[in-house]
């Protein structure tokens, strides 16, 4: 009987796909490959699809996601790079540095970094982080620079990268940590006992060591930063816009919505048929990339069971 | 010329070429000294601890930060009155219903949660037949484990619009199944907590030494009396730190509720069955209410997301510590929780928090 409910865990994950897939399917086939392509403001194809014909046989599915999957990948590959150098120095700092009184304050602090929901985040981001930012460095001179395109608002890309980068963090300290603690100690006091300096042994011995474990923690806060929805709703500003790195400093402060963040945006008009599948599409293609994050991660974690770290 | 030690008091004219000046040693230090690093490795040191003190202050400056505007917003007729729609802060009320709405939402979704996380815990370690299934099923729940709330929300949508499930919820006149209740908004909560609880009683079940379970069938009982008088009692605590975890994460998650709870103010009942009302009606939790009361919402009214926010902050700071209680009882009891297991455990727990 035990074994039905572990069969059943496997029905629902067929079935999420499944179910996802086959509401995204006509979107996909109304716009080809150049779904994922560019050409036109998502905001005005979701109008369109809203104000348009509702006879089956003229639905307007036209669509172009460029704009929000470069969204998504500036957030969350940002935020990951970030994350990591700063994961990594933390890890270090938790594992080896830390006097005892602090390493005892580290662990609750960490859990309750993670713990903070993330309608909490992207509220002290939109009243107190955005307007911080607007105020200091969105000048009249920058936003009147990009006026005939974008207004610039304090919700923008380097507010949610800044918050996205705080929420990963404590995921990748935690992996990174764990695996530190497990590296055989003979190693480490090896490599002292050839007088080599505290520093360099962390860096040559144990941050190689557990190499895979950062490749996992990156892969995992990856798959993390791509669901999140609420916080950049909130945070990363109201247009589906797709900012220019050749603006210069101005591409950190336009605005950005992820695909997440869209889905959440728009599902209140999911009662349209071409609205409801082509938010499916956008779920399917989460889908397909959190699946694929996780066999990768699967397969980074695969070289620490050599030394019997277990993970 | 040699001499076996120096003279107490040298004579004019002898080197005491063997014994270095007095004063001149420095007593040599235990640590290996920071000074005589190379750069390199001083600033790396330097960064770790800046960035090391950096997480610190982060986290207090953000419970600081909502500490003093909740402090400053909240106020305990905020917590019994229910809210209404209206555009002057002063009649619209509280959030009475959005705090009711988490509880209930909570306890219909660790309701499903709790036993089916048991149950498949107790199977991917006691039974584990057939062995491709038990690599499935365990890569199945890393996968959901995984997988966003966002898209959890919308398979959700797409699932109990079903007419064959529209018990769960309530139909709407033209004939469609509405598909948002507490009731399907706790089935994929579940969803979100069931890694959490598998995860942690399936690590305290593989800590249990086999020598009890052989104990126990060498007095002749059967596997399935061993699992529920042994086994599961031992790991007691370890179900309730997974349960706590699983709350942690349904309270804070927002887009299911947003996607499957239909997001309305006040708990609007189905029906008029006094429980399976509320269960099959519509409503929002406290999540959703701060959503709603933010700049990103209609409601436009700071001060009440400020004070329900920081509401929310100190339920998930009151289950941290829950679980901070948990973990010494269980490390006072005897159960092995070294260094690296307990960053194992939070690693289990933490990337699926939302």
């Amino acid at each position: 009987m035990l074994r039905a409910l572990a069969v059943g865990v496997l029905v629902v994950i067929v079935g999420i796909a499944i179910t996802v897939f086959s509401k995204a399917w006509p979107s996909f086939s109304h716009n080809g490959f150049a779904w994922f392509g560019s050409g036109g403001d998502v905001d005005t194809q979701f109008e369109a699809m809203i104000n348009g014909p509702r006879d089956p046989a003229n639905y307007v599915y036209h669509f172009r996601a460029w704009p929000l999957i470069w969204a998504t990948i500036l957030t969350s590959g940002l935020a990951v790079i970030f994350g990591m150098v700063i994961s990594i120095l933390a890890a270090v700092f938790v594992v080896e540095l830390a006097p005892a009184r602090i390493k005892r304050a580290i662990d609750p602090t960490i859990r309750l970094l993670a713990g903070v929901p993330s309608v909490v985040y992207g509220l002290i981001g939109i009243l107190a982080i955005a307007p911080w930012v607007e105020h200091n460095f969105i000048s009249q001179q920058r936003k009147r620079s990009v006026e005939y395109v974008v207004q610039l608002t304090g919700a923008n890309l380097s507010v949610a990268v800044l918050i996205l980068t705080v929420m990963i963090v404590p995921i990748m300290v935690a992996i990174i940590a764990g695996a530190l603690e497990s590296v055989p100690r003979s190693w480490t006091e090896g490599s002292a006992a050839l007088g080599v300096n505290r520093w360099r042994t962390t860096w040559r011995v144990s941050l190689r060591t557990v190499r895979p474990a950062i490749v996992a923690a990156a892969v995992l806060a990856t798959a993390r930063a791509l669901g999140e929805a609420i916080m950049l709703a909130m945070v990363a500003g109201s247009r589906g816009f797709s900012p220019n790195p050749l603006d210069g400093t101005t591409f950190f402060f336009e605005p950005v919505r992820p695909l997440a963040a869209t889905i959440v945006h728009y599902v209140e008009d999911l009662n349209v048929v071409p609205v409801e599948h082509t938010l499916y599409a956008m779920a399917a293609v989460l889908l397909v990339s959190c699946a694929l994050l996780s066999l990768a991660g699967w397969a980074a974690k695969q070289p620490m069971k050599r030394y019997g770290v277990r993970t | 010329m040699a001499s076996a030690s120096p003279p107490l008091a040298p004579t004019p004219g002898t080197t005491r070429a063997l014994a270095p000046p007095a004063g001149s040693i420095r007593p040599t230090k235990q640590r290996d000294s920071i000074g005589s690093w190379p750069l390199a490795d001083r600033v790396a040191y330097l960064l770790c601890w800046i960035v090391g003190i950096g997480l610190c202050a982060m986290a207090g400056a953000i419970v600081l930060f909502m500490l003093v505007k909740g402090i400053s917003y909240l106020r305990p007729s905020l917590l019994i009155e229910h809210p209404s729609a209206s555009q002057d802060q002063a009649t619209s009320g509280g959030f009475l219903d959005p705090i009711e709405g988490t509880l209930i939402l909570t306890a219909v979704g660790m309701a499903i949660a709790a036993p089916l996380g048991v149950g498949l815990a107790v199977w991917m370690s006691e039974y584990q037949r057939p062995a491709w299934l038990a690599r499935l099923v365990e890569s199945g729940v890393e996968m959901i484990a995984g997988a966003p709330s966002v898209l959890l929300a919308m398979f959700g949508l797409a699932l109990f619009a079903r007419p064959a499930l529209a018990f769960l919820s309530q139909t709407s006149a033209g004939g469609s199944v509405f598909g948002r209740s507490f009731l399907t908004a706790g089935a994929m909560m579940s969803l979100i907590a069931l890694p959490l609880v598998v995860a942690a009683t399936r690590e305290a079940l593989l800590q249990v030494p086999t020598h009890v379970r052989e104990a126990s069938y060498a007095l002749g009982k059967t596997k399935a009396t061993t699992i529920r008088k042994v086994l599961l009692p031992s790991v007691r605590p370890s179900i309730a730190n997974g349960v706590t975890l699983g709350v942690g994460r349904i309270v804070g998650d927002t887009a299911i509720v947003v996607i499957l709870l239909g997001a309305t103010i006040r708990l609007e009942g189905a029906g008029g069955a006094p429980l399976l009302s509320t269960l099959r009606g519509t409503g929002g939790t406290l999540t959703s209410y701060v959503l709603f009361n933010s700049p990103a919402g209609e409601g436009n009214a700071h001060e009440k997301a400020y004070a329900a926010a920081f509401v929310l902050l100190l339920m998930v700071l009151g289950l941290n510590v829950i679980v901070m209680r948990l973990n010494a009882s269980r490390a006072g009891s005897g159960q092995s929780i070294g260094a690296s297991s307990r960053w194992r455990a939070m690693t289990g727990a933490l990337p699926w928090i939302r």
